[in-house]
């Protein structure tokens, strides 16, 4: 289904687009239909700056295992950094 | 000249028209060859946008024999923009609001009425998301038949959380204006067919024309034919149901 449901986070950094790089102010996180994927549902990301356009964004589609992988990735590379670096 | 294209039996071009609040959008309009008089059909697409296979699907209505339209529902959100963007935007957004969707379809009803091809009468049918919106605006809006598949939460409530303030339609039954035809997926979990059932006896209490067919071993989103829940089968019947429900409702 067309689930609607999505966790919005501010965010700050950088995405690079079809134009280049561009600084990043919202991801929008979804498990919905998918654009390019052949797949029913996705674990969707845009990577966005509304400030700049539709079109500043940066988007993926993950199947839902790999997702999970990924989450459990960034919290893996967050947690073994040393104290003080970050 | 306008924007477009003619190949085979049906011309299409994008066309501008006055959606909710005299705002203009543009809109996919395919129309079939010769004077007509023809019905319309308005198309609404789904949460992923004025996508190709939604305007394949106005293209098919075109070619038997209806003037279809799909208005672009994200066009606010994103002016210009793509409409894998546009969609991504209307979703940071919050989604279609209901309001803005039932401003839309009756300004396109509207466009519809004044062709002067047109017989007078205009049907709607949404896919997904749209098939809530087709219910909403069936209950909204003075249309001659309607087209439900596979709609989403007409009516249980979405899960707390979501972004978008959606209601349950249920409540709106009784205004239900036209004959409506919903198509559903045995295997759907949104709609179940436990709620499918449900509202089909809110339908029949309300003394409203309507029927519902719902297919075993199909899911949600059946008719897509570029997604894996594509069944053939059950997309040949419901195309079949489709061609005689508007064409019964929709003749002059």
């Amino acid at each position: 289904m067309c689930t609607y449901s999505t966790e919005r986070v501010e965010v700050a950094g950088s995405g690079k687009g079809p134009d280049g790089w561009f600084p990043l102010s919202l991801a929008c996180v979804y498990l919905d239909h998918p654009q390019h994927t052949r797949a029913e549902h996705t674990l969707n990301i845009d990577f966005l700056n509304p400030g700049q356009g539709p079109s500043a964004r940066v988007a993926v589609e993950l199947s839902e295992e790999p997702a999970r992988a990924l989450a459990g990735a960034i919290h893996a590379a967050l947690g073994a950094v040393p104290e003080g670096l970050s | 000249m306008p924007e477009g294209t003619i190949g085979g039996d049906v011309a299409t071009e994008t066309v501008r028209i006055r959606g909710h609040q005299g705002d203009e959008i543009p809109a996919y309009l395919a129309r079939p060859p010769g004077p007509g008089p023809f019905a319309g059909v308005i198309v609404l697409h789904h949460m992923p946008g004025y996508d190709e296979a939604t305007k394949e699907i106005t293209r098919t209505f075109a070619a038997n024999g209806y003037t279809a339209i799909m208005p672009n529902l994200h066009w606010r959100d994103a002016p210009g923009a793509s409409p894998d963007d546009a969609a991504a935007a209307t979703r940071a957004a919050g989604g279609v609001p209901d309001e803005r969707l039932v401003g839309d379809v009756d300004g396109t009803a509207r466009y519809l009425r004044s062709l002067g091809s047109a017989n007078g009468k205009v049907g709607v049918i949404g896919y997904c998301s749209g098939g809530r919106q087709a219910f909403l605006a069936a209950c909204s809006l003075p249309l001659d038949a309607a087209v439900d598949c596979y709609g989403v939460f007409v009516l249980d409530p979405p899960p707390d959380g979501m972004p978008l303030k959606m209601r349950p339609l249920v409540g709106l039954a009784g205004d239900l204006s036209c004959p409506l035809l919903g198509l559903f997926g045995a295997e759907d979990t949104h709609p179940s067919p436990a709620e499918t059932a449900r509202l089909e006896q809110e339908l029949t209490r309300l003394g409203k024309t309507f029927e519902f067919h719902t297919y075993p071993g199909a899911g949600h989103g059946f008719f897509a034919v570029d997604r894996p829940s594509h069944r053939p089968e059950a997309a040949a019947d419901g195309w079949r149901r489709i061609w005689d429900w508007f064409g019964r409702h929709l003749a002059a």
